[in-house]
């Protein structure tokens, strides 16, 4: 995958600005920006500690050509999707879906870091939610409590003990999903057939801009 | 004239007739006022009642007429007699609406109701009807000066109304700075592309227009007269000296680049790659007539990347160069950078900006110049440094908070707007410098640093100066808050950059403006009518030479140069050059200087005829001198929301603070008023006086007054000068309130009962 880094990088020299326009999701937007900053002020994530560098940023190390630097960001991983920055964006941005076509090609790179929570989170819910076409909350929960290591994970599932025996008694989680007994949707083929289609036309998007 | 008749209309109308003892306000007018006529009427600005008046004139003969009703804002096309003299007693908006309606305040308003009707009958008396400007000309022909696209819109458009033009341009074709872009920024939907600069075809409908008359390679030798017979000499090409008889003017002498020699740290001069914005226009141009790409200047190759550096030597508060935003050229590098995205969108095209200013529809423009692909990035250039064929640009970026640079092979500096406005006459006077021949022979000669002596434009023989006033930053003077066309010399417009820094659409617009305002100058002219804001005043000052003792005030504070001296160094009124504001007449120490309806008499029979109280009835009379284009207007409009203010000051309008003369301060104080109070516009660098300079005179000469008190020992609040404007009609009568105050708590004036 860093092969596929080093190929992007050479290909585009140093035109990282081209690079995101034609690779990245939504990447197109990056050059109409103004710079006003409404969308970093306007991020509730921005007090966070995690955040290196805001939307306008982003934009602006793009256009400036800082590939490295942009690959290596946070920022863009950090985004809850709340919407804020794109519903206020004077230019009409939509800074939610860039950040996140930006994370996007990071990861399909292989540049997106591999520890990083929001990342784990939304690969984790991808798979366990494609493969019955509907959320194992048993199996979801155990991978993230597990995460960070055995001890961790237990220690955590007692913290929330009580919230989980709420649930069980309420008839809302179903302890045999842990054993992989769990509901599926109706028609599971055809999610999955209807994701694989959506893949194919994907594909066949990226090869049409590559 | 046939004789003098007086006459008093007392209006009972809008509750004056209940508020009011209209009886003893009958007989104040007859017996204080010696009337020879005084009728009341229920309803003064009825046909009725305007019937009543017309029949008087016709009739009884009344010449002079007093209205004692509202306002004289208010109903003033009811009451248009131009045929009498006539002055208005203010009972509705002076007295009942600032008055509560009670037993208490009864006695009081009714004294003010009566002093302002004796006011009024004073007035009227020294008044005589304006005859109107005899001497005036009748020129109809417009004068533009300056045939770029400010001088050629005004030309186009005062022909399109109707009026003969002579168009002089200095240079050997029409067009100006617009004739030298390759294009224009977009003034059409949807505003993404430039436009072709629109030169050839306003300099061909100027060619086919019979109304238009063109002197090329021609600048303005002499102007003389006035509005309506300007005697203009226009300096030819081969040197012969064309007359031209001219109405009005109108100056669009545009402006020059700010000069990129003055900006060595940007590279100028060191590299040919670095060029300013007409620099990039001439390359656009060759490039274009040669079907070529935009090349290099220093090797002749095509551009494959181009930085653009706006507010260069601009928005400076150093000190060392332009300290305002010139306003298009934000607009103009976008333009100047489509130019190479729409030729190859591979060139790297970079706008360094720390804010970038788009008027106008620039916004949309802007957004397609990003869509183009153009890089704008917000940051402060700190160097251009010129290597080979490519130049480094240092630059702070100023989002990511870094020192870092650019490499470019072209630079492109954006310098803004110098205005070209001729001789700076309220410069001061500095001494010629030392000749060549003085200096000491065998030694070299001093390094004199160049400063061109700017040439005048229109070399007006007005004692004033030879051009027109300027404001800030060589700009010419106009009305800036409320009447932007309006210079300080009337009947000569300036349009377009030489006003103030603005692009081409808002220079065609100003042009349209200017135009149509010569040719309302032009006309007023004709009739003997003033100029803005005193429009169709046919008033003017006369003056009574045989008491005039040529102290030149009058000459050197009218703020619109109309008064020339002649030979035996008299002041020579231009009447239609003058916008009656009345300056002179206040500035005159003497007191020679008058109108027919408004002079040191008018205003001085008003302040001896309001009856002050002796020491014992404490009842102080405050007079206010109120500028009657935004103070008493504001005072009206207190009346007209009720604000009540004290009942003990006396109101008169007067045409401009600077028209107040201190003889009527020292009438007043003398009289036994306890104090006055002087209400005019602001002054200053944003000033809104109508008259320019018309408050600001007036308070220096005031600012005298409080020795003269001193010498007098009375307190030096009695006379206090406040700043008023129109929107203040609810402060103002609070302090008014506290002034009365101030002067409740002094003893009685001495001089009351003398």
């Amino acid at each position: 995958m860093s092969d596929m880094n080093t190929q992007m990088a050479e290909r585009y020299k140093n035109n990282f600005l081209k690079e995101i326009e034609e690779q990245a999701e939504m990447g197109e937007w990056v050059k109409m920006c103004m710079q006003c900053g409404l969308c970093s002020g306007s991020c509730p994530t921005n007090f966070h500690s995690g955040w290196d560098h805001p939307p306008q940023e982003i934009f602006m190390l793009i256009r400036a050509g800082k590939r490295e630097e942009v690959l290596n960001a946070q920022g863009m991983y950090m985004c809850t999707s709340c919407y804020n920055c794109y519903v206020r964006c004077p230019r009409k941005v939509p800074v939610t879906h860039v950040m996140h076509g930006i994370a996007e090609y990071a990861y399909r790179i292989g540049r997106a870091p591999k520890t990083q929570p929001t990342m784990h989170l939304s690969k984790t819910f991808w798979t366990n939610a494609t493969k019955n076409g509907r959320v194992n909350e048993v199996q979801l929960t155990q991978s993230l409590y597990f995460k960070d290591g055995i001890s961790a994970g237990i220690k955590k599932a007692m913290e929330m003990q009580s919230v989980a025996l709420g649930l069980v008694k309420a008839g809302r989680l179903n302890l045999l999903e842990a054993v992989g007994i769990a509901h599926k949707c109706k028609d599971v083929k055809g999610i999955h057939a209807m994701l694989a289609k959506a893949k194919e036309l994907e594909a066949k998007r990226k090869e049409a801009k590559a | 004239m046939a004789e003098t008749k007086t006459a008093a209309y007392i209006c009972k109308g809008c509750e004056i007739g209940t508020r009011l003892d209209t009886a003893a306000l009958v007989k104040a007018a007859t017996k204080s006022g010696k009337m020879n006529l005084v009728r009341e009427h229920d309803f003064l600005c009825s046909a009725d009642g305007v019937a009543m008046i017309k029949n008087d004139i016709e009739n009884e003969g009344v010449t002079h007429a007093a209205l004692c009703a509202c306002s004289r804002r208010a109903k003033t096309e009811a009451f248009n007699f131009p045929t009498i003299a006539m002055s208005r007693g203010n009972l509705r908006e002076g007295v009942i609406w600032i008055r509560p309606d009670t037993d208490e305040a009864r006695e009081t308003t009714q004294e003010m109701a009566e002093d302002y009707v004796r006011m009024a009958c004073a007035e009227v008396k020294a008044m005589t009807v304006p005859p109107g400007n005899q001497k005036t000309g009748a020129v109809k022909t417009l004068l533009v000066v300056g045939g770029g696209m400010s001088g050629m819109t005004s030309a186009l458009e005062a022909s399109k109304a109707g009026y003969k033009v002579v168009l002089v341009e200095k240079s050997s074709a029409l067009g100006g700075w617009a004739a030298k872009l390759y294009k224009r920024v977009p003034t059409r939907e949807p505003f993404k592309a430039p436009e072709d600069n629109g030169v050839a075809d306003m300099a061909a409908r100027i060619e086919a227009d019979s109304n238009i008359k063109v002197y090329l390679n021609a600048t303005i030798a002499k102007t003389d007269g006035a509005p309506g017979r300007f005697k203009v000499e226009i300096a030819v090409e081969s040197g012969a000296i064309a007359q031209e008889d001219i109405g009005s003017i109108i100056q669009a002498t545009g402006f020059t680049l700010y000069d990129a020699n003055k900006l060595p740290e940007f590279g100028y001069g060191k590299s040919a790659n670095v060029v300013d914005q007409a620099g990039l226009e001439a390359l656009a141009k060759t490039a274009a007539a040669a079907g070529k790409p935009i090349c290099r200047p220093s090797d002749g190759q095509p551009v494959k990347s181009v930085v653009f550096i706006q507010c260069a030597g601009q928005r400076d508060n150093s000190g060392k160069h332009l300290p305002y935003c010139s306003g298009f050229c934000c607009n103009t590098s976008i333009k100047q950078a489509t130019y190479f995205k729409d030729s190859n969108p591979d060139i790297d095209t970079v706008v360094l900006f720390t804010d970038l200013r788009t008027p106008g529809n620039g916004e949309d423009f802007y957004r397609s110049a990003q869509n183009r692909g153009v890089v704008f990035s917000k940051g402060v250039v700190s160097q251009v440094v010129p290597n080979g064929n490519s130049c480094t640009v240092k630059f702070k970026d100023l989002i990511l908070n870094e020192d870092t640079e650019a490499h470019a092979d072209l630079v492109v500096l954006a310098t803004g707007m110098v205005p070209v406005s001729g001789v700076n006459i309220d410069a001061p006077v500095v001494a010629a410098p030392v000749e060549a021949e003085t200096a000491v022979e065998g030694e070299a000669p001093k390094e004199v640093v160049a400063t061109i002596a700017p040439e005048s434009i229109l070399n007006l023989t007005y004692r004033q100066g030879p051009d027109m006033p300027q404001f800030k930053h060589g700009f010419t003077d106009s009305h800036f808050i409320c009447f932007p066309y309006e210079t300080r010399r009337t009947g000569i417009y300036t349009a377009g950059p030489v006003r103030r820094p603005m692009d081409i659409m808002q220079a065609q617009e100003d042009a349209t403006g200017a135009a149509m305002k010569a040719i309302q100058a032009m006309e007023n002219a004709g009739l003997g009518k003033a100029a803005h804001p005193r429009a169709g005043d046919l008033s003017f000052p006369t003056v009574r030479l045989e008491g005039c003792t040529q102290c030149k005030r009058c000459t050197v504070e009218c703020p619109f140069g109309a008064i020339d001296e002649d030979e035996k160094r008299f002041p020579l009124f231009n009447e239609s050059r003058c916008r009656r504001c009345g300056t002179c007449m206040g500035a005159c120490p003497v007191r020679v200087i008058s109108f027919e309806n408004y002079s040191v008499n008018t205003v001085g029979a008003q302040i001896k005829a309001v009856d002050v109280p002796d020491e014992f009835s404490e009842k102080p009379r405050i007079l206010i001198l109120a500028c009657e284009n935004d103070a008493y207007p504001a005072l009206d409009m207190a009346g007209m929301n009720r604000h009540a203010y004290d009942p003990y000051v006396r109101v008169i309008p007067v045409r401009c603070l600077g028209s107040v003369n201190t003889i009527w301060i020292t009438d007043a104080l003398n009289g036994g008023y306890d104090g006055v109070m002087l209400m005019g516009c602001k002054h200053g660098e944003d000033y809104q006086c109508h008259f320019v300079k018309g408050s600001e005179l007036g308070r220096y000469r005031l600012s005298k007054v409080g020795d003269t008190l001193k010498g007098m020992n009375l307190e030096t609040d009695r006379v206090k000068d406040i700043e008023v404007a129109i929107t203040d009609m609810a402060t103002l009568p609070q302090k008014i309130n506290e002034y009365a105050a101030l002067i409740k708590s002094f003893p009685p004036s001495p001089f009351k009962g003398f």
